[in-house]
């Protein structure tokens, strides 16, 4: 038995290796438009979304005063730091908050091409060292007569920004958006300009509420009545359910648009509301009758015993304890419903003033401003927020849910 | 506007919910006091009479929704892609025959039967991995939670988050970064339709669903007997024949639950193509020549490829309904 012990430990080892690259693997790609979605729009060109945190070398020219020179033997030697005195003048504010010397260089032709610790030769038998922390040193036969002029390439702080938030809700940049204000548009005005993600974000929600609780009463009293009442046609009405699960929307929507046609509600809300609520229907009629058909048969026969009806039975008794399960059905649809594409793009208006945001992001921004990543990944963060902050909180019923739909 | 928008959403609300609760609450008020009321001489066959027609009342708005949103629209739609269109002055079969003489047609179809041998395969196996691996650890749950997550995310903005890793710069798409590493160069776009790019496709579709898979597995992996494994463990089978050859047959069902529901899945799957891939012919799926009919009004075309996608579901379907009977027995 050593022996297998032996085994495990060692196995635990590739164990915990193999399952954090798994992880990473998994989590990486998602990691980098997040990451993305707060850079700024140059730096996002510029480097990797990885190199981020680093900051990205800028090149400077900085003259540094030889006012302090001494001579030391035969050389004339300037000892200062460039992130002090007025060869900091000209560095902007954010790069003296965190400031590295990533190359520097003794010729504005050359560029900064030596690496900090290292020494640059340059004209009549100039030498100058830069650490990274700035200190400089610089060595010359002759005096120096005027102040040194180097390229050094600094690394600035890493800037993460929301703007590209503000920019994709409003469809305005700062600029604009500091326009629009001296001509006194409120935040209002921004928010629901034409082209601004706000108003999809708003027609979302509009989209998903109605969407997931109209479908859930329904439900619950059909589950109802075939998991607690007996009827002739019962094990048939299941079947149909259960066959009705695996159905492909795309067979609804030429029918649906004629139908709803009669009715004057094809391309509208009421009409999206309608559409989730049946395609919802199978999933949650199939859930909630599989939980409540375990729900203790005692507790259900006394309260019959005692005169209840079943329509008591039904709100007092069976809907409390049936809360895990319309809990997932109600992630579930909601989830379904907010990053629903295919269902809104068949009846729901195309216009922004009633799209919803996974087909504002394919119609208006993958078209448009495809290559403008600081944009997609804003609105696809905009787009995702939501959804994950219901998945951690409520993961314990998405998990239960999915058991019950699919394990016995 | 909006804000009608947010205002008839939230009538919508409360007309629908207390129009529902209304419904049943005074169905079942019409059924107990006036229609067959639980007094006067007929007393017993009253009661009777209200319990036989009670679950219809609890029944009808599921089957009416049910039947007016799903069923009728399959019957509608299977009699509009034989009468309709270009089959309204041809024999019934026109609409099909026109599309199967259609090459893109043939693409979209034989690229949506790669879609269902890939994606469900591989996204079990990731799913298994992941179980297997997690289930043994400390902060399994974490692991567990990151790798189920992109199940909360829509799939455009999975593809969004790929068409990133995917992008052609050497400098921003991770892909690339990492040929960088290797002495590439430049970087190489990667999805500019070679019909092999659909698999770039599919991964996404195989990262969303890893985790669905994970989870019903995992459960299914701390079912196995005890004793089955310890048994093997005493006749010396290593880690791998232990999972292989003792745990895997015994959750055989599971695999298969979960292989048809994400088969079912990738079916339907409009989203990630219509992102990532819609300028391409070479990337195309039924769904999203379906949508090209239906968008440009030929609704002859249309309701024939959603009944060829129907035909692809049907196998699945049927498996379905028998093993729910099968339960119920």
């Amino acid at each position: 038995m050593e022996n297998i012990a032996g085994q495990k430990s060692s196995l635990g080892i590739v164990t915990h290796v193999a399952t954090f690259l798994l992880v990473l693997i998994w989590i990486i790609p998602t990691l980098g438009l997040f990451v993305t979605s707060m850079r700024d729009q140059d730096a996002i060109s510029q480097t990797g979304w990885w190199r981020a945190l680093q900051g990205s070398p800028q090149t400077y020219v900085l003259s540094a005063p030889v006012d302090d020179q001494v001579q030391d033997g035969d050389l004339w030697v300037v000892e200062l730091n460039v992130f002090e005195g007025a060869s900091a003048e000209e560095l902007p504010e954010d790069i003296m908050d965190r400031s590295a010397v990533a190359s520097f260089g003794t010729s504005r032709l050359r560029g900064p091409s030596t690496d900090p610790g290292e020494t640059a030769e340059g004209r009549g038998d100039l030498m100058v060292t830069v650490q990274s922390n700035g200190d400089l040193r610089a060595t010359s036969p002759e005096r120096f007569d005027g102040p040194l002029v180097l390229p050094m390439a600094l690394v600035a702080p890493p800037q993460l920004t929301t703007e590209n938030y503000s920019e994709v809700l409003t469809d305005m940049n700062a600029e604009e958006r500091a326009q629009a204000r001296d001509q006194g548009a409120t935040l209002t005005d921004m928010l629901f300009s034409d082209e601004a993600l706000f108003g999809p974000f708003i027609n979302t929600l509009t989209v998903s509420i109605p969407a997931t609780v109209i479908p859930i009463i329904i439900a619950a009293f059909a589950a109802y009545a075939l998991a607690w009442m007996d009827f002739p046609g019962r094990g048939l009405l299941i079947a149909i359910v259960v066959g009705l699960l695996v159905v492909p929307l795309q067979l609804a929507f030429v029918p649906l648009t004629i139908i709803h046609s009669w009715f004057g509600i094809e391309k509208s809300f009421l009409g999206i509301w309608l559409a989730h609520t049946g395609f919802g229907l199978p999933l949650a009629v199939y859930l909630l009758r599989n939980y409540m058909v375990g729900l203790p048969r005692d507790i259900i026969e006394c309260a019959k015993v005692d005169g209840a009806t079943d329509f008591e039975i039904f709100l007092k008794i069976v809907l409390p304890l049936s809360f895990p399960a319309l809990a997932s059905f109600a992630i579930f649809q909601f989830l379904w419903t907010w990053n629903d594409l295919l269902v809104a793009s068949v009846f729901l208006p195309s216009d922004t003033e009633s799209t919803v945001m996974t087909r504002f992001v394919v119609t208006n921004l993958l078209g448009s401003r495809g290559g403008e990543w600081h944009i997609l990944a804003a609105a696809a963060f905009v787009m995702i927020a939501v959804p994950l902050v219901v998945f951690f909180t409520m993961q314990r019923y998405l998990v239960r849910g999915l058991l019950a739909g699919s394990v016995k | 506007m909006f804000d009608s928008v947010l205002f008839t959403g939230i009538v919508t609300i409360i007309v629908g919910v207390g129009g529902m609760f209304a419904y049943f609450w005074l169905s079942n008020m019409f059924l107990d006091k006036v229609l067959f009321p639980a007094s006067g001489p007929n007393i017993g066959r009253n009661i009777n009479r209200a319990t036989a027609i009670r679950p219809w009342l609890f029944l009808f708005p599921a089957i009416f929704a049910l039947g007016l949103y799903l069923v009728v629209p399959v019957g509608y739609s299977a009699w509009l892609s034989v009468t309709s269109g270009v089959a309204e002055d041809g024999g019934w079969y026109r609409n099909y025959s026109e599309i199967f003489q259609n090459r893109t047609f043939r693409v979209a179809l034989l690229n949506n039967l790669l879609w269902v041998l890939v994606v469900p395969a591989g996204a079990t196996f990731f799913g298994l991995v992941a179980a297997q691996l997690t289930d043994q650890l400390s902060w399994g749950n974490i692991a567990k939670s990151l790798i189920f997550m992109p199940m909360a995310i829509s799939f455009v903005g999975a593809s969004l988050i790929w068409s990133f890793v995917y992008h052609p710069s050497i400098d921003i798409g991770v892909i690339n970064a990492i040929r960088g590493l290797f002495g590439a160069e430049e970087g190489v776009t990667l999805i500019d339709g070679q019909i092999f790019d659909s698999f770039l496709l599919m991964v996404v579709l195989i990262w969303i669903q890893t985790g669905f898979a994970m989870v019903i597995l995992s459960a299914a992996l701390r079912g196995v007997p005890e004793e089955t494994v310890e048994a093997a463990i005493i006749d010396g089978a290593n880690p791998f024949q232990i999972f292989f050859k003792i745990k895997v047959p015994q959750i055989k069902g599971t695999i298969v639950v979960v292989w048809t529901t994400i088969t079912i899945l990738v079916l339907k799957v409009y989203d990630i193509v219509a992102a990532m891939g819609s300028q391409y012919r070479n990337l195309e799926i039924l769904p999203t020549q379906m949508m090209q009919y239906f968008d440009s009004g030929n609704y002859g075309f249309a309701t024939a490829i959603s009944v060829v996608i129907m035909v692809l579901v049907l196998p699945v379907m049927v498996w379905n309904i028998r093993q729910a009977r099968a339960e119920m027995r």
